[in-house]
């Protein structure tokens, strides 16, 4: 006899759509600012980004495997975009050993310490990133120049972030009219042709990874448009009251890391809310911290903390936020 | 803009391989099983004995109280035994099995029934005879029709909804049943609103159904109490709470009934049974089935009588094709996978899917990635993966609190997680052990 | 310097005094008078919190039996009869005893006597499969093999062998029935445990008639009633095509194991018999007829 009738439950049909899927769906929309980073950066983009996914990959294999001796999970593609967003967030000449350690500590660490894909409270880029930048301050924040412009910045070896000038401009009582004059134009900014993280600073490309990733319904419009609504919401405010002190909104939106935060970061399914309110709240929550740590805290760039604090608060969120059940009445508004 | 419900749903391949073939008559079986247990609620009490004869429509069980249905011989015979048959439910189920008499005429008779317009019969008449004659919800559900026409003098009942959603991929049976006999259909439509006094009704079709929609539309032109709404392709649109969300907006309550809105909500293969019951005295003994299968050249629909076993659909369609590895009744959505093809064809089935190697197997369940991909569709705005969590851990009031009772079980859930989880296979088990704690507690 | 020390040393003891006061009050504030009769009781108790008592651990146990003033329908089942005796000897009231028992799996439809007609997939749990059909094989009455009594089971006294079936481990089973209830068939049963773990049970639960029982499984009962006659006890009754041997009146002389065609009819324990000759088979048959009364007479004496 052939092989018996299957029984299961329904259904018995399913979207193809698998967690693969998803996964090398994030991967093709960073394509573009890959480009970019190596089109920018030379080399030393592509060294970067190869180590740092190497690195991931090697490390969630060698850890399963022969650590915690459960199934290995590589092949997900899931350690594949740790690798190149960590890359994205990092300093194109930061040393190798660097880069590794990272790595490092956002597999082993902030995800399979947690239980591996799915369980992990904090994107573990985004932890490799922050651990780098409070373990090594100083060579997390000197930037490369960009290949073509370097000449016409005042360091030949290193140059600040947009908002690092803002920010240093602002600290020597410099107003905004002076510092412009030094900033990149906004066809840079958009272009990436400035100083910045490996794959931060083209918010075009970035964008059309994006619209990419919306189109294929891996991330939905809520955390992106609403970061990046509420981000611009307040630093309009600030700009309409004092455009001496505080940068313009287009500023902030194209520079640092808000649009790949947006985008990819703050997306990422599994450190994001469940639900659409959820989503909305958590994004407005990544807005306003990212506004105030750049505007009023010591750093300059405050997306990839943002995340980080309102990753801690998903859990809250989705125990809070849920939808609406079908056929529940309609709460009256609190008087 | 077509309507639709709100929140949730998915649009799964609509594969409805069989909607230009038309409705053919199967042979008379030779035997039919009739299982007592056709419909939700008590399963009807057996009033033949083993060697009886019986004609064509007699009642061979009778309801078991009022949640419950008659169940009529579907040929003329004899009752051979009294037996226990896996039926739909995958368990052995009390039987009626009747060898057909191949001499009698009443068998070979193709029934021929003209259009009769006119509705002579009485508003108590017309319930009665829909009780009498085993009619139950053929969408699927199989609800005795008769305890959801039996209307409280405190529910005001003002719209009529007629089910041609159809919203299960491959099935073509209601579908082709609207284009077959539409006139027959705004007939049992105004059969129904005599006997309730309501005033408004109208058809639900999907928009893959432009056919039907201008036939029933047509044949509605006359009466402007009926109306024809094309939806938008959505499932799980043929759910009565969607389907009243989607055509009038109004919200059935947590735990309620159409009712309790004002509506009354019928499959279009009920509202042509209530027409043959009412115009022509026909008991319920055949339906309308899809046979279909990616895989079958000749899938076709059929009239069925109940009974038959579907062993004899699958000869009639050539036989298994090589590499099934699935049969299911009904739909790929919400239907039951069988164990074997000698499962009769009850008032339920709607169709039978046969699914080759490729696609029967489902695939290993991975981590939960919290895409959340399970709420969005949800249509009860249900939070499939918490429940799953919560019934695999055994916290069953927490997912009584959860509101899982709601779940309509349309399978959405499981039918887009990208991680492949089981989620309405626990949600199911959730339920069971939810209801039987509710019980217990009454 | 001196200050320095001082002023931390000040601060210290004086957030030591602070918090004392604070706990003081607490404690006193909030004290909950509690039966120390409970403690007492749950000391005894095995603490396995196993709930085969009906209450949710051993702790709520004590609570109730303290509360209680009839605990005669009480009984920790892990602890036995000689636990409960000590928890008299606390409260001063009267127990139940009750005759040890064990679990027994009554299914013996492995993967080879009982082909496999259809695969399940889905979540491997019995209770779920349950909900969608009657299981792999055409028997919708025998073990669904997916080993939700094993998962519950916390003393890891069963395991699934190789032939897809559930196993008892008699030395570990402390009859606490958690088992029992997690078979959604009904397969395991508890029934009494003598010394040497002697046992004759059927191990079928197959309703069916003969002919499609057996189709289904080598070993199923098939309802023939060989048993029933034979047993010189009565202990046998046949019901729906099923033989069920009644554990008070059985005499564990297992005539009924010899003449059951499907071997269908389990005896553990029991010395392996000698082959053939009718003589010795008699003694034999003697020899556990005596040693069954003396286990009977045992038995009625600890009663």
């Amino acid at each position: 006899m052939a092989d018996p009738i299957i029984i299961s439950a329904s259904p018995h049909v399913h979207s193809n759509k698998s967690t693969k899927n998803l996964m090398y769906d994030v991967l093709y929309a960073l394509i573009p600012a890959f480009l970019v980073s190596i089109y920018v950066f030379g080399v030393s983009a592509l060294v970067l980004t190869s180590v740092a996914v190497a690195s991931c990959v090697l490390f969630e294999y060698v850890i399963q495997k022969y650590l915690l001796k459960t199934t290995v999970t590589v092949s997900d593609g899931s350690a594949l975009i740790t690798g190149i967003l960590l890359a994205f967030n990092l300093p194109s000449n930061l040393p190798i050993w660097m880069i590794i350690l990272g790595s490092l500590v956002a597999i082993g660490v902030a995800k399979l310490s947690f239980g591996g894909l799915g369980y992990n409270i904090f994107n573990p880029a985004l932890v490799g990133r922050v651990f780098l930048l409070i373990s090594f301050p100083v060579q997390m924040t000197s930037w490369p120049t960009a290949v073509e412009n370097n000449t016409t910045l005042v360091d030949a070896v290193t140059s600040e972030t947009t908002l690092g000038i803002i920010k240093e401009g602002l600290m020597y009582g410099d107003t905004m009219t002076t510092i412009s004059e030094k900033l990149p134009s906004t066809i840079d900014l958009l272009l990436g042709i400035t100083g910045g993280s490996a794959g931060e600073m083209s918010a075009l490309a970035l964008i059309l990874g994006g619209i990419f990733l919306l189109a294929r319904k891996v991330i939905t419009w809520h955390i992106p448009i609403t970061i990046l609504v509420t981000m611009t919401v307040m630093t309009g405010i600030f700009w309409l009251i004092n455009p001496e002190q505080y940068a313009n909104p287009l500023i902030h939106l194209l520079s640092g890391g808000a649009i790949l935060g947006a985008f990819y970061m703050a997306t990422d399914l599994v450190t994001s809310p469940m639900t659409k309110k959820g989503m909305i709240v958590f994004a407005i929550g990544i807005g306003v911290i990212t506004v105030v740590i750049r505007l009023f805290g010591a750093y300059p760039e405050g997306v990839s903390f943002a995340i980080l604090i309102m990753n801690a608060f998903v859990p809250l969120i989705n125990k809070y936020f849920k939808p609406r059940r079908f056929g529940s009445p309609i709460k009256s508004k609190i008087v | 803009m077509l309507k639709t419900f709100p929140k949730g749903g998915v649009h799964p391949e609509e594969n409805k391989l069989t909607s230009s073939k038309a409705i053919k008559r199967m042979p008379v079986p030779k035997v039919v099983y009739v299982p007592i247990a056709q419909h939700i609620g008590i399963p009807a009490e057996i009033i033949v004995n083993q060697k009886d004869k019986v004609q064509k429509g007699q009642v061979v069980a009778k309801s078991g109280g009022f949640v419950s249905s008659n169940i009529h011989s579907p040929v003329a015979g004899t009752v051979t035994k009294l037996d226990m048959i896996v039926d739909t439910s995958g368990y052995k189920k009390q039987c009626i099995v009747i060898r057909t008499d191949e001499k009698d005429e009443s068998n070979q008779e193709i029934p021929e029934f003209p259009l009769k317009k006119e509705i002579t019969m009485e508003q108590k008449d017309i319930l009665q005879h829909i009780s009498d004659s085993g009619i139950v919800g053929l969408g699927g559900a199989t609800f005795p029709s008769h305890v959801k026409l039996d209307l409280k003098n405190d529910n005001k009942v003002d719209y009529l909804i007629i089910n041609g959603v159809e919203c299960e991929p491959y099935l073509t049976a209601d579908h082709r049943l609207m284009l077959e006999k539409a006139e027959e259909i705004i007939v049992g439509i105004q059969i129904l609103m005599k006997a309730l006094h309501i005033n408004k009704a109208v058809i639900g079709i999907e928009n893959n159904k432009r056919d039907a929609i201008e036939v029933l539309k047509k044949a509605a032109a006359d009466d402007d109490r009926i109306q024809v709404a094309a939806l938008q392709v959505k499932y799980p649109q043929g759910s009565e709470k969607q389907l009243i969300k989607a055509i009038i907006g109004r919200e059935v309550p947590k735990g309620g009934l159409p009712m309790d809105v004002g509506v009354i909500v019928h499959n279009v293969g009920t509202i042509f049974a209530i027409y043959q019951a009412v115009q022509y005295d026909q008991p319920l003994t055949e339906r309308v089935v899809t046979v279909t299968g990616k895989n079958l050249e000749k899938a076709s629909n059929f009239w069925v009588k109940i009974g038959t076993p579907i062993k004899d659909l699958v000869e009639e369609v050539g036989g298994l094709p090589e590499g099934t590895r699935k049969i299911v009744n009904g739909g790929p959505m919400m239907g039951k996978a069988i164990k074997n093809t000698d499962v009769p064809v009850t008032k339920g089935t709607s169709g039978i899917l046969v699914i080759s190697e490729d696609e029967a197997s489902r695939q290993e369940p991975e981590n939960c990635i919290r895409c959340g991909k399970c709420v969005f569709v949800c249509p009860m705005g249900l939070e499939p993966h918490l429940l799953m969590n919560l019934t695999e851990k055994g916290m069953y009031e927490r997912a009584a609190s959860e509101d899982v009772m709601t779940c309509i079980e349309c399978g959405s859930c499981s039918y887009v997680c990208p991680s492949h989880r089981p989620l309405l296979d626990y949600i199911r088990f959730g339920k069971s052990i939810v209801k039987k704690l509710n019980t217990a507690k009454n | 310097m001196i200050y320095s020390v001082l002023y931390s040393a000040i601060l210290l003891s004086s957030i030591g005094v602070v918090a004392a006061v604070v706990l003081f009050i607490v404690s006193k504030k909030f004290y909950v008078y509690e039966n120390p009769k409970i403690s007492e009781v749950e000391d005894v108790l095995p603490s396995a919190n196993c709930g085969g008592c009906g209450s949710p651990g051993c702790r709520a146990f004590a609570e109730r039996l303290v509360g209680s003033e009839d605990i005669s329908e009480l009984f920790c089942p892990v602890g036995g009869n000689d636990v409960m005796k000590q928890v008299a000897d606390i409260l001063g009231k009267e127990v139940a005893e009750k005759d040890p028992t064990v679990a027994v799996v009554r299914c013996q439809g492995g993967c080879e006597v009982r082909p496999k007609t259809t695969e399940y997939q889905g979540p491997k749990s019995c209770a779920i499969s349950a909900l969608i059909y009657s299981g792999e094989t055409d028997c919708q009455f025998g073990c669904l093999g997916d080993g939700d009594c094993v998962n519950v089971c916390q003393f890891d006294a069963m395991y699934m062998d190789d032939n897809g079936l559930p196993v008892v481990i008699t030395d570990k089973c402390t009859s606490c029935g958690a088992c029992v209830d997690a078979c959604p068939r009904n397969i395991i049963e508890m029934r009494p445990r003598n010394k040497r773990d002697l046992k004759v049970f059927v191990g079928c639960l197959n309703e069916d008639k003969g002919g499609i029982a057996r189709k289904a499984c080598n070993v199923a009962c098939i309802g023939c009633s060989k048993c029933e006659d034979v047993c010189p006890k009565d202990a046998i009754s046949m019901n729906n095509n099923l033989a069920y041997i009644d554990a008070e009146l059985c005499t564990l002389c297992r005539k009924c194991v010899d003449v059951c065609p499907t071997h269908s009819i389990i005896e553990t324990n029991f010395p392996p018999k000698k082959v053939k000759t009718p003589k010795p088979e008699e003694e034999t048959v003697a020899v556990v007829k005596t040693e069954a009364k003396v286990e009977s007479v045992n038995n009625e004496t600890n009663a």
